[in-house]
């Protein structure tokens, strides 16, 4: 393998200006949302006194559980010493700075007060997880930054495998603590489950790598580099190997659940009884965003196209979503358990019945633009900084690749 | 040594005021406040429901609860803020119906005291579970971790506020157990008061810790139940006849 070159992208097409306007347009209409929903109360949004988290809060926590998972790629070559991987690390470590500014970004201005985030740096509860991942995430860009100096700096480079060490560890326990935000919620049948917490890491594996190839994908291609078949069927095959880790969690958090009376409830309603939530379970995250992305990652014959691979990995983000539409908001909307073996005949606050949500357009344009914030960073980044592999040919990227070999391949 | 009687006098009546007025101190405690003084653990002000005298199609504490505190509606059930609400229940076997007040329970472990990042929810030492209006974010993960549904937040611009519950849109609030008449020394809050002058008595407030209060003695005298046994959270609100 030849020694990696990497290199900012020019960013002077008319294309590459489009996609700038585009992605600015987003965040602005993201922001424009954000003031009308301070400015008039979140009366105006879907969310109610029933469902308190909304669509801003399910793409939040996807962002922020995918950025954790973006620097797994750096994880497995500075951590786990995988070479192939080394080309793409310093994308991966940018993707999990971005992909949480994003994230968080949604998550603050969808308080109730986001003026008071000098509150929230000021006052903690220790006891609030809420509190722990504000440390956990403030600490993910320090360690993330430093991790990518390492890497980006030549005198550096033998200190980027400890700090990958301490990346790693770090983004294990801050998904615990974003998986935890839910773990820890006993009052509600839907959460109070400590399985959340490794879940939520095998979901980010998941989202953070389909998030990445397809960024990946997109940036080589629009930038004319090569991307040989090594690091494309690595990746895909790891894809694969995650979103079926991912289906194994979900499935043993229900079967868990179903052999729990207590939580017969919650289950029938996700599964069987819930409408737009079991819509969305069943066909969102189970066949769209694992059966059949595994079907074409796993697949000889459709894994080589590299359309269907990208579009497996669309998939994979949009089951993603659905999941934490399901997770989040199908979790609040099943009634809370006040009083067992009884059933709720009238009430003004709506208990015991299924709260009705349906995300308001601001919601959505407040959602979307933490997308478009990830994006329009990255984009920028890799403009001004050498982020991106010259080549991920298979002689430049692949530490077993043999000429010969390939010679008689194409012979 | 002899003592005159003169001085086992002055010495009787000092030591007997030694041992008393620590005693004499807790009782003064136990009763009244000053304004200036902070609150503290001797007391833990609670509420006693009985489900039995609470009748089905009365509003009264409610309604009163919002009047006292300044609670007003948009006509939006969904977003509007509730501190008590009337629920009516039916027992799954045997159809029994029952109707009853539901409120901030004020745990003695509130969920929504652990999970406040800022430490805007908090408890006092007595007891009453509030929100700090001040450092109160609007995160509404108090709302997700309560098992009661108790917290509202405020959706929108808040008219008509009364100075000592005060709201602001974009936080989070509940029943405040009427903490300015318990300051006051009104010894009751606005339910119990409507539900009395309708002439029912299915609200009793009182503190938990003294032995000689009523609703310590009602709570001795008869079964009752916490909502949520199960969550261990040791309510300040408690129910009989449910």
């Amino acid at each position: 393998m030849a020694h990696i070159h990497y290199r900012e992208i020019e960013g002077h097409s008319l294309g590459f200006l489009a996609l700038l306007a585009l992605l600015g347009a987003i965040v602005l209409a993201g922001l424009g949302a954000a003031w009308y929903m301070e400015h008039n109360g979140h009366w105006v949004t879907g969310m109610t006194n029933q469902v308190v988290w909304g669509t801003p809060h399910v793409f939040a926590v996807f962002l922020i559980v995918a950025a954790s998972g973006a620097l797994n790629v750096a994880s497995i070559a500075s951590v786990f010493g995988r070479q192939l991987y080394k080309p793409l690390s310093r994308l991966s470590g940018l993707l999990a700075l971005t992909l949480l500014a994003g994230g968080l970004a949604v998550l603050v201005l969808d308080l109730g007060r986001p003026d008071r985030l000098i509150v929230a740096m000021t006052y903690y509860n220790f006891k609030s997880i809420f509190a722990w991942n504000i440390f956990l995430y403030i600490g993910f860009f320090v360690v993330v930054a430093v991790y990518l100096w390492m890497m980006m700096e030549r005198r550096m480079n033998e200190h980027s495998r400890p700090v990958g060490v301490f990346a790693f560890v770090w983004r294990l326990i801050l998904t615990t603590g974003t998986g935890s935000i839910f773990g820890f919620l006993v009052a509600r049948s839907a959460y109070d489950t400590a399985v959340l917490a490794p879940m939520f890491i095998v979901f980010s594996f998941t989202y953070g790598l389909a998030l990445f190839l397809l960024v990946l994908m997109a940036a080589m291609r629009l930038s004319r580099r090569e991307f040989g078949d090594a690091v494309f069927e690595r990746l895909r095959n790891l894809l694969g190997v995650f979103v079926a880790a991912a289906l194994y969690f979900v499935a043993v958090h229900h079967l868990t659940n179903l052999y729990i009376t207590e939580r017969h409830g919650i289950e029938a309603f996700i599964l069987r009884d819930g409408g737009v939530y079991t819509k969305l379970f069943w066909l969102g995250q189970v066949v769209v965003g694992s059966i059949l992305p595994l079907g074409i990652l796993f697949s000889a014959r459709l894994g080589k196209s590299r359309v269907l691979v990208a579009v497996a990995a669309v998939l994979v983000v949009l089951g993603g979503v659905a999941q934490m539409y399901v997770t989040i908001i199908g979790g609040q909307a099943y009634p809370m358990p006040l009083f067992a073996g009884k059933d709720i005949l009238e009430s003004s606050f709506f208990d015991g019945k299924v709260a009705s949500y349906a995300p308001s357009l601001p919601e959505m344009l407040l959602g979307l633009s933490g997308i478009g914030i990830a994006l329009i960073a990255t984009v920028l980044a890799v403009k001004v900084l050498p982020f991106l592999p010259q080549s991920l040919s298979d002689a430049d990227a692949d530490p077993h690749y043999k000429p010969e070999a390939a010679k008689e391949a194409t012979a | 040594m002899s003592l005159s009687r003169r001085e086992f006098l002055v010495a009787g009546v000092a030591t007997a005021a030694t041992a008393l007025a620590p005693g004499l101190r807790l009782v003064e405690l136990a009763q009244a406040r000053a304004p200036e003084e902070a609150v503290t653990k001797l007391q833990r002000w609670g509420l006693l429901i009985d489900v039995a005298q609470c009748a089905d199609g009365c509003n009264a504490c409610v309604t009163a609860c919002h009047e006292e505190n300044g609670v007003t509606s948009h006509n939006r059930p969904a977003t509007d803020a509730q501190w008590i609400r009337k629920v009516t229940i039916k027992d799954r076997q045997t159809g029994y119906v029952q109707s009853l007040p539901l409120m901030c329970q004020h745990c003695e472990e509130p969920p929504c005291v652990d999970v406040c990042p800022t430490g805007a929810s908090f408890k006092r030492a007595d007891g009453i579970v509030l929100v700090d209006k001040h450092t109160c974010i609007g995160c509404r993960y108090c709302m997700m971790a309560c098992p009661y549904k108790a917290r509202s937040f405020i959706h929108e611009d808040t008219k008509d506020q009364k100075p000592h519950a005060p709201r602001g849109k974009g936080t989070v609030e509940s029943c405040t157990l009427c903490v300015h008449k318990v300051d006051r020394g009104d010894g009751t809050t606005a339910c119990a008061e409507a539900c009395k002058s309708v002439g029912h008595q299915a609200i009793l407030f009182g503190n938990l810790n003294d032995a000689n209060s009523e609703i310590r003695k009602r709570l001795a005298s008869r079964p009752s139940t916490q909502l949520r046994p199960d969550l261990n959270l040791n309510t300040g609100v408690r129910y009989t006849g449910l």
